[in-house]
């Protein structure tokens, strides 16, 4: 009965009504909504609680850790050695990148240098990493938004790369190839043929992308002009990355603070202008073009070497020592058994990774375990800055926002 | 002495504690009362200009008489220079001065230390726990006297039987 009254209610909605005077008021109120954990865009578990203004987003209030394992924790569980598979676990989608800022780092609180192959070796697998880690974040922003069809091209050569992987070291996503003082294996000339036939036929498929998206109205709709972020307001919020970038800021890790072989590569840092979902999308478009040309450069200066720093006490020795000498099994039985003792001090050493600055901050008090590691996660701060890039959209928005960080609930939670 | 960490001894002369220089970091460590200001001139003052927030971690050290150690990382875009803050907190009392009113991204960083190391934040806006469940109760796991199992809260947890499934 009630109901039925609420129904048939004729509500003060218009002043100039005759009966304007005598009707009830309308009764707005925001509301409270869940978004999340179970839901498709979050790209992991994610939960948002969303006050509404009928569909415009008043407050948003990131609730996280459904994926918290304690990997800090248990980073002070093990030794350096041991943690290299833990890094895998944290952003999946992009094991090499978070072995490689995990290697770079205990490499400088050991002050290790890394043989010059082993530098190149590791910059040509991370820019395939990042080529990797492109896609898989065209795919997922595009369908997030409402087109399918780039989800399964990009997944088409995301694919030839992962097999690429599983060549290179048996795995195609929990890869731990990356080792203290080099890489764990050399690249076959079957795996560089493959590599340089992807290289020539990798370009003309970003202009694929791009037909798909750059005149798409749908896309250029729920892109231009969303989630807009000045640079000031970026910066504060301690944003890397893309997400960074596309409000103009020129901050790169690779060019500020070269490491491995990018200071002997040519590579331009694309930097957006308005701050919106569109330039970071454009910013991430053109790197794929800049990590091709990265890759190229790298297997052309590539000269034959050794991949693995002679540091006995720190580094393996070569599986082909291992089984007919003495002492490098003994070396070998020792790193596996006890691992190496770290000299006491701290450092912090950050990786630019596809989301951004990727980093390890490692307190050693001599053992040869780490006393306290942190790890930096970039999905971590910039979802700092959700609420406020979400205030004002509507709900549908607060997806394509998680899209443009490129957010991953395992490195975010770790 | 590196010269940025020479300017904050010379700025905060009964603030500062110790500097370190080690493999290309600098690290100054100060008193905790002057943190909020240390980091206000960092950020603000034209030859430091730290605008970017990288980290805030804490560090655990239960022998020592101020157990606790909160560490912050700062960098500067435009200089393209960084420095590691750093401050002592004894165990009675848990407190440190926030940062989120100078850096805003310190907000959920500092939020993560609170829940993983049980050092609070004054004048932080929202200060609840930030990965482990709110109703978690079993202290804070990065100390060192937290055993890397747990405290068997997990034991507790009522699941349902083959047969009611």
């Amino acid at each position: 009965m009630a109901a039925e009254d609420q129904r048939t209610t004729v509500y003060k909605v218009d002043p100039n009504h005759p009966e304007s005077e005598t009707l009830p008021t309308l009764r707005t109120e925001e509301l409270l909504l869940n978004m999340g954990p179970q839901h498709p865009s979050t790209h992991g578990v994610l939960k948002v609680i969303m006050e509404l203004e009928g569909e415009r987003v008043v407050k948003s209030t990131p609730v996280m850790g459904y994926l918290h394992r304690g990997v800090e924790k248990l980073a002070e569980d093990g030794t350096y050695h041991q943690f290299i598979p833990h890094t895998d676990r944290l952003d999946y989608v992009c094991a090499m990148y978070n072995n490689f800022a995990y290697c770079r780092a205990v490499e400088k609180l050991l002050d290790l240098k890394v043989p010059d192959r082993a530098e190149y070796l590791r910059t040509i697998v991370a820019e395939v990493q990042r080529i990797i880690g492109h896609l898989f974040w065209l795919s997922a922003q595009a369908l997030d938004i409402g087109a399918m069809t780039v989800f399964f091209y990009c997944f088409r050569d995301r694919e030839i790369l992962l097999d690429w992987f599983d060549e290179l070291c048996g795995a195609r996503l929990t890869t731990s190839w990356y080792r203290i003082g080099g890489v764990e294996r050399d690249v076959t000339p079957s795996l560089i043929a493959k590599l340089k036939a992807f290289l020539d036929y990798f370009p003309p498929k970003i202009d694929e992308y791009q037909v798909f998206l750059e005149k798409n109205r749908i896309w250029l709709a729920r892109t231009k002009g969303i989630a807009v972020i000045s640079a000031e307001d970026a910066i504060n919020f301690g944003l890397s990355g893309p997400t960074l970038r596309g409000s103009g800021v020129d901050y790169d890790v690779r060019k500020y603070e070269p490491y491995s072989a990018y200071p002997r590569c040519e590579f331009s840092v694309p930097v957006g202008k308005n701050g919106d979902t569109y330039d970071r999308y454009w910013i991430r478009m053109m790197e794929l073009y800049e990590s091709v040309k990265i890759i190229k450069q790298c297997l052309e200066q590539m000269e034959e070497g050794p991949i693995m720093a002679e540091v006995p006490s720190v580094t393996f020795p070569p599986k082909q020592r291992v089984f007919t000498n003495l002492e490098s099994m003994i070396q070998q039985f020792k790193l596996f058994s006890q691992g190496f003792k770290a000299p006491p001090g701290e450092i912090y050493c950050g990786t630019e990774a596809h989301k951004g600055e990727l980093g390890f901050y490692i307190v050693s008090t001599g053992g040869s375990k780490p006393y306290r590691l942190k790890i930096r996660a970039p999905s971590f701060v910039h979802m700092g800055a959700f609420d406020h890039m979400a205030r004002g959209y509507m709900i549908s928005d607060a997806c394509t926002i998680f899209g443009t960080y490129d957010i991953v609930m395992g490195e975010c939670d770790r | 002495m590196h010269p940025l960490a020479r300017r904050i001894q010379e700025t905060f002369p009964t603030g500062f504690v110790s500097a370190t220089e080690w493999r290309g970091d600098v690290a100054v460590t100060v008193t905790r009362d002057k943190v909020h200001e240390v980091a206000q001139f960092l950020r603000d003052d034209p030859s430091m200009d730290f605008d970017y927030i990288v980290h805030v971690s804490s560090v655990d050290w239960p022998d020592d008489e101020e157990r606790f150690e909160v560490v912050w990382e700062f960098y500067s875009i435009r200089k393209r220079h960084r420095i590691r803050l750093k401050t002592r907190v004894p165990e009675s009392d848990c407190v440190v001065d926030s940062l989120t009113d100078l850096w805003r991204g310190a907000n959920f960083m500092e939020r993560e230390v609170y829940d993983m190391m049980g050092i609070r934040f004054r004048n932080h806006p929202d200060l609840r726990r930030i990965l482990l469940p709110d109703d978690f109760n079993e202290g804070y796991p990065l100390r060192k006297d937290f055993p890397l199992r747990g405290k068997g809260w997990r034991d507790t947890f009522e699941f349902l039987d083959e047969q009611s499934r």
